[in-house]
């Protein structure tokens, strides 16, 4: 159906692509797979037509094809849902339709065959949230009726419930013949869904798996090519061993030396709105707490109030035993509670560099305004680098970095001054696993180092590989409390869905459970 | 049984009621300017007695090149980007237009008309060419075709002259009168304001309702998704251009008109159409508002002048409490909006 072969792309000295090459069947689920830089975005940029490759030949059933951009990918029959939902932030829904010459009704019924029966389409799409444009991103392409379909990343930033309609509805695709390209870095999924794997390493097409049960450990021993046994290990743990890890078990154990100590951080029926109902945890020096939620169940305007984003309407809030009100962000920095926000284009500036970005903090304070001590700013900066391993090739301006150094360098800047309480917000999205591992280590350094670190996720394995404890949100409300080792996966849907855990017995002290909530 | 379906979403999708509350929720800016004109209108009455239908004529022929140069603007805007050389076009269209009607018949002034217009279109063309392939900003760009439009309008006059055919220039003298409407309804309907209408409505009304159209709002709200969407970007943004090029060659046809020959200054039209596209609901970043907002901030603006000159007010404090007048109901704006939001 689609066939890429010997494509190559250099910007530059720096080869993007050096002989990549994809081969799709029909009725196909294929995945392509690699480590953030190894070059997947830029084969998709060059099959949707965004980028001309240097050399190579795209054939599309069996006619050679060149492709512009992507409207003329979509007359070749190969339509691409990224990353960023390509809809008009400006119009309402049905004109986003009308402008692409979208089918209306092809469209509406997949949207409701992906879960969203309720979509207004004269809602503007501004006002609608990420998940439901992914959704709708997802249903425009499959309106057009192509012969291939790219989803990058389809199932990040979705909630759980619509991350499962859409993996049912991309499977049922081979019925029709039609072929997907399913960019994922949760092996979980591709390995649910996908029937062949193609994996990239620096640029280079290294090895097509069919999907089996051996298929994780080969993916990962391609995608890392020559690597340690250690960073093996670690890497079956990340794809879902349910095996016990040893920095969990250490985990464990500080936290129930801290437990006796005074929190760093105490969240007194903390409310915001109609979102936030009554938030009431605590966060001890020393640990990694996990925070799991579906989307929009209150978590956004949570960080929002610890960063100092935004005011509760109601509660209370108390940094080492006392009351704190951040007015500005500035003020809950002062309190040592930084924040590491979701959308890395929130916390960099991306045409300044490395460096700028990370000494940014410390120049922040307007008593700070004088000259800068350069030296002292250099080893500051250079201590930063290294402690995260950030790939410093392009620190020239942030927004060359790939995705995985760009959120390096938001954690960096916090952590160059020593951190106190460090709030991450989803850091690991849409990013490699050797990179995420460098991150869950990182977090584990600073904990142990006394620093008190909160970890919301979007995926649900990262709790029992980073975390301590874990809390769940639902409905603006705390739902459930549990230790790590006792968070597997069902456990922690179960609780996220609002539902009462099978056996509570294991279970940390409930808190008390907003029994009318759970009705949506 | 989605969790994440919008709250918002509770009203049904077709009921007349519905469609209702969401125009009046999409133009709502639109709304509060139109209640503001007739405020300002009522108040013109209550200060000066006698105003009346002659006043509105010459009202609205005042308004006229400060509207056009608007529309011209608007459509720059809305595509994510701004012209500075609005004034500078219609001063080069206007100067072209009189002296291609210098000793020639009445019957000609059809054709120089229409000779203006399509050079209006290929002036904004350029622009709009010259930005896309040069990928310079539009700022620079247009300031440069700023230079380039006047200094082309010295060349073809050096000094006040030419002339215009007479239907032309009686287009837009007086009201409108027992022409169609009866006499009493029609001498409060300017023909300035008729002319306005008819040649905007033309050309924007079906624009907007094409593809194209939809296009200018895409590129104007976010250039990455409309390309990823299959929008033509450049084309659009050509076609944007050429857009506010034809609107600016109306502009400098109506100045030809207005005085009966060509002057190859240009008049204060440039700030003062970027002032009533931010009156008007536009956003500067693009892809947000219409025609009929800025338009009427038009209006607004030009009226509050008059007034604040019948007040007998000092012409320089004049000024400043016109500068007062745009930000003060900018903030205002923005704050009901806030409030509105949260």
């Amino acid at each position: 159906m689609l066939e890429a072969s010997d494509v190559v792309k250099t910007y530059g000295a720096v080869k993007a692509l050096q002989g990549a090459s994809l081969s799709v069947r029909r009725g196909e689920v294929h995945a392509l797979l690699g480590a953030n830089g190894a070059g997947k975005s830029t084969l998709v940029k060059i099959l949707t037509g965004a980028i001309r490759p240097d050399s190579g030949h795209i054939v599309v059933r069996g006619e050679p094809r060149t492709v512009h951009s992507p409207a003329e990918a979509r007359r070749a029959g190969l339509v691409s849902v990224y990353q960023e939902p390509a809809l008009i932030p400006d119009l309402d829904v049905i004109s986003n339709l009308r402008m692409t010459q979208t089918p209306t009704d092809a469209f509406m019924h997949w949207v409701g065959e992906l879960g969203m029966e309720r979509l207004d389409p004269y809602e503007m799409v501004r006002d609608l949230p990420l998940a439901v444009l992914r959704i709708m991103d997802l249903a425009r392409a499959l309106a057009f009726e192509p012969d291939v379909v790219l989803l990058d990343e389809m199932t990040a930033a979705l909630p759980a419930d619509l991350a499962e309609h859409v993996l049912e509805v991309v499977g049922r695709q081979r019925e029709t013949g039609r072929s997907v390209i399913f960019i994922s870095h949760r092996l979980l999924e591709v390995k649910a869904l996908c029937d062949r794997a193609t994996v990239l390493r620096d640029g280079e097409t290294v090895g097509v798996v069919e999907m089996g049960p051996t298929a994780e450990e080969e993916i990962v021993e391609l995608m890392l090519g020559a690597s340690t046994e250690d960073e093996i290990a670690v890497h079956e743990r990340v794809v879902g061993t349910p095996a016990a890890g040893t920095a969990r078990d250490e985990g464990t154990e500080t936290a129930e030396e801290e437990t006796a100590r005074r929190p760093r951080l105490a969240m007194r029926d903390l409310a915001s709105g109609t979102r936030l109902k009554d938030v009431t945890f605590e966060l001890y020096p020393g640990e990694v707490l996990g925070l799991v939620a579906l989307e929009g169940q209150g978590q956004d305007e949570l960080f929002d109030i610890l960063s100092g984003a935004a005011k509760p309407s109601g509660g209370s809030l108390q940094v080492e035993g006392q009351d704190v009100r951040f007015g500005h962000p500035a003020d809950a920095i002062a309190a040592g509670l930084v924040y590491v926000p979701g959308d890395r284009a929130e916390a960099l500036l991306m045409q300044r560099s490395v460096r700028e970005n990370i000494a940014l903090p410390t120049s922040a304070p307007v008593r700070r305004w004088g000259p800068i001590r350069m030296a002292t700013e250099q080893s500051v900066v250079q201590r930063a680098i290294e402690k995260l391993q950030i790939d410093t090739r392009a620190q020239g301006e942030v927004r060359r970095l790939s995705g995985g150094n760009q959120q390096k360098v938001t954690i960096a800047r916090w952590i160059a001054e020593g951190v106190e309480t460090l709030l991450c917000f989803d850091p690991t999205r849409g990013i490699d696993i050797r990179t995420k591992r460098q991150i869950y280590h990182l977090l584990r350094e600073l904990a142990d180092g006394g620093a008190a670190v909160l970890l919301y996720t979007s995926e649900l394995e990262e709790v029992q590989l980073a975390c301590d404890r874990v809390v769940v949100i639902f409905n603006g409300s705390v739902v459930a409390q549990m230790d790590a080792a006792i968070a597997d996966e069902p456990r922690l849907m179960r609780a996220a869905y609002g539902l009462d855990p099978i056996e509570s017995d294991e279970a940390a002290p409930a808190p008390s459970l907003p029994g009318t909530g759970v009705a949506s | 049984m989605s969790t994440v379906t919008p709250t918002a979403n509770g009203f049904g999708s077709s009921s007349i009621g519905a469609s209702a509350s969401r125009f009046a929720r999409r133009n709502a800016w639109v709304l509060a300017l139109w209640g503001l004109l007739g405020l300002l209108l009522v108040f013109t009455i209550v200060i000066k007695p006698g105003w009346g239908a002659p006043q509105l004529t010459i009202l609205a022929i005042a308004a006229l090149p400060y509207a056009f140069a608007t529309a011209a603007q608007t459509m720059a805007v809305l595509v994510g980007g701004i012209d500075l050389s609005v004034a500078a076009m219609m001063t080069f269209t206007s100067v072209t237009a009189a002296v291609l009607m210098e000793g020639q018949s009445e019957e000609f002034g059809v054709v120089a008309v229409a000779l203006i217009l399509l050079m209006g279109l290929g002036l904004g063309a350029i622009n709009g060419l010259s930005i896309v392939l040069t990928r310079v900003p539009d700022i620079v760009v247009t300031l440069a075709f700023f230079f380039i439009w006047e200094g082309a309008a010295l060349m073809v006059l050096d000094s006040p002259g030419g002339s215009a055919a007479v239907w032309l220039r009686e287009l837009i003298i007086g009201p409108v009168g027992g022409f169609v409407v009866p006499t009493e309804i029609g001498q409060w309907l300017p023909k300035a304001l008729l002319l306005l209408v008819v040649a905007l409505g033309a050309v924007w009304i079906p624009v907007k309702r094409s593809r194209v159209g939809l296009s200018i709002y895409a590129v104007g709200s976010d250039k990455l998704a409309a390309f990823r969407s299959g929008v033509p970007v450049n084309r659009t943004r050509i076609v944007a251009y050429a857009l506010t090029g034809l609107f600016a060659a109306m502009g400098g046809l109506v100045l030809t008109m207005n005085t009966g020959i060509g002057t190859p200054i240009q008049g204060p039209y440039l700030l003062a159409s970027v002032a009533a596209v931010v009156l008007g609901g536009v956003s500067l970043a693009g892809g947000k508002g219409g025609l009929v907002g800025p338009i009427v901030g038009v209006f607004i603006l030009r009226l509050a002048r008059q007034d604040l000159t019948l007040m007998s007010i000092d012409p320089n404090v004049a000024q400043v409490t016109e500068g007062l007048i745009m930000v003060g109901v900018v903030l205002i704006g923005a704050l009901v909006a806030m409030r509105s939001r949260s």
